[in-house]
């Protein structure tokens, strides 16, 4: 088997100079009768999971697949917001190495994913917000994250032609600065990836849909797909907002919830914004990308559904908090607006792990958060998958808690602020 | 826009109303196991198709409601 070559400076100088074309990030196969391991879902967890699998276990016989192309999912829909001041220690332990392989992510899959680790502030404009924002810095400090209050003379300081005058409705009355945090390019994730895990030699199956789940005597057997049915002793459901209905196919019943989570991106500007600003009260965020686009970014549309139309209730509501936030920018348009599906849980927390079917493993729950928790996700699914032992960081984030009552409560820090 | 067709006060855009849950049935909490209880709480159809939801018209005459609505297109059945 060849591999793909590696990027370098001397590849890019050489088929720059001589025109040769690059050849494509990944390959297409047939479907073998059967894997070692079939994972369901072609966004970053699947193949954050897939590619460690191949490169820290050694298990290459995989197959991952994915309905649509590479990265259609919420992975290439997201705004790219990463950060580990959750609220539950937890939670923060299990961001933060997110966090920390996100900053190798590039060296690692060879493949540049523009990580700009240039400091996330959430705005209070209550006293119970900021009382909620001391508890997350002290959480984050204890777990060794850089996390802070801010004074709003401080916020004006850090964030230009923000309103910390007593004029707006909701007053800015301080802010949780975290300067770790920052975005990442989305799809450069979910390609380096895929690049990474086909050069290992996983098989990365597009237009290929999970029709079936096969279960014998309470084990998994294998999925009928549209192409056909695989064997295999180990399914990995990574299909976030599609992930009940998923689960379903196996028989195993999982408290989700699928609501649509829309977004959008003005014209281009000259570069004033280097901080990701977000107002839980005026639920909206603000980002500014490599581009000089605005980001702009809400909570869940206020139903359940698996559509993705955007609506101009969106739009509007979105516009209104942002120039209440930042009355300068009201002379700029939005360029674009798209939503995306998202997989709710009754406490904002994922669900990993193993489930009632041997063999069927979940990495699900992601809701509108998932996009940061695709290196740990992958990284900690993939030990699962190879060891048969649930790692540390996962434990806490089971199926059963629900049976049983241990919900890890991360609403106050993850409704928003994705 | 969505259109919701109140029995009180007609078609309205759904912005005047709140989504409260799919229809479900409480069990009898004396009588039901920690089991049903916990299901009853936790889990949902979450089907993309026809749904019985219960919705409340908020900006309108406050009554609570049933809606038919398909979850893959937001069809609103009759
Ligand atoms: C507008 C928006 C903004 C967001 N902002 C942020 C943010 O700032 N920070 C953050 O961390 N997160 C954010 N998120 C959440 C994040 O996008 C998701 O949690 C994350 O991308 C989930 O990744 P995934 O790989 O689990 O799922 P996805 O990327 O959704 O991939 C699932 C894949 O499964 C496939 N699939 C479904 N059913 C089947 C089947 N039967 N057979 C085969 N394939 C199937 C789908 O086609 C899809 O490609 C945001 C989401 C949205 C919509
Ligand atoms: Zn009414």
């Amino acid at each position: 088997m060849t591999r793909p070559a590696r990027y370098s400076a001397y590849g890019l100088a050489r088929r720059g100079l001589t025109g040769a074309a690059w050849p494509p990030a990944w390959r297409a196969h047939e479907l073998r009768p059967s894997y070692d391991v079939v994972i369901v879902g072609g966004g970053v967890h699947g193949l954050a999971t897939a590619h460690y699998l191949a490169a820290k276990h050694g298990i290459t016989n995989v197959a991952l697949l994915e309905r649509g192309y590479l990265g259609g999912g919420g992975s290439g829909r997201n705004t790219a917001i990463i950060r580990s001041n959750y609220l539950t220690p937890e939670g923060v332990r299990f961001y933060d190495r997110s966090l920390t392989l996100y900053e190798s992510l590039a060296a690692d899959l060879n493949f540049n994913v523009m990580f700009s680790q240039r400091g996330h502030l959430t705005l209070a404009h209550s006293d119970s917000a900021l009382r909620t924002m001391r508890w997350r810095a002290e959480v984050n400090k204890l777990q060794g994250v850089d996390s802070e209050l801010l004074d709003p003379a401080e916020i004006a300081g850090l964030v230009p032609h923000v309103d910390v005058s007593d004029q707006p409705r909701y007053p800015i009355v301080g802010g949780l600065f975290h300067p770790p945090g920052g975005i990442v390019r989305h799809d450069a994730v979910v390609w380096g990836y895929a690049r990474a895990a086909d050069a290992n030699g996983v098989h990365l199956h597009q237009d290929t849909e999970v029709v079936g789940i096969d279960v014998v005597d309470g084990r998994v057997r294998g999925v009928r797909t549209n192409r056909g049915p695989i064997a295999a002793p180990v399914v990995v459901n990574c299909t976030a907002g599609w992930s009940s209905l998923v689960c379903e196919l196996a028989g195993v019943e999982v408290p989700i919830t699928t609501y649509p989570l829309q977004a959008a991106v003005t014209e281009p500007v000259r570069p004033f914004l280097d901080t990701v600003v977000v107002s839980g009260t005026l639920h909206v965020y603000v980002s500014q990308t490599d581009r000089g686009e605005l980001v702009f970014g809400a909570s869940v549309d206020p139903y359940p559904s698996y559509s993705t139309r955007g609506s101009l209730e969106f739009t509007e509501g979105v516009a209104t908090h942002v120039l209440e936030l930042m009355p300068a920018l009201a002379k700029l348009r939005v360029l674009r607006q798209w939503a995306g599906l998202c997989d709710m849980t009754p406490d904002f927390s994922p669900i990993m792990g193993r489930t009632p079917v041997d063999g069927f493993y979940v990495d699900i729950g992601w809701g509108t958060y998932g996009f940061k928790a695709g290196p740990v996700a992958g990284e900690t699914m993939a030990e699962l998958v190879a060891t048969g032992t649930t790692p540390e960081l996962i434990a806490a984030f089971d199926l059963a808690r629900f049976a049983e009552g241990r919900l890890v409560g991360e609403r106050g820090a993850a409704a928003v602020g994705h | 826009m969505m259109l919701l067709t109140c029995p009180h006060c007609g078609a309205r855009d759904a912005g005047e109303f709140d989504y409260v849950g799919e229809r479900r049935d409480r069990p009898d909490v004396s009588r039901a196991t920690e089991q049903e209880w916990r299901g009853y709480l936790y889990l949902r159809g979450n089907r993309a198709d026809w749904t019985a939801e219960l919705w409340h018209h908020r900006a309108g005459c406050e009554r609570f409601l049933t809606v038919v609505r398909h979850l893959g297109t937001d069809e609103v059945r009759g």
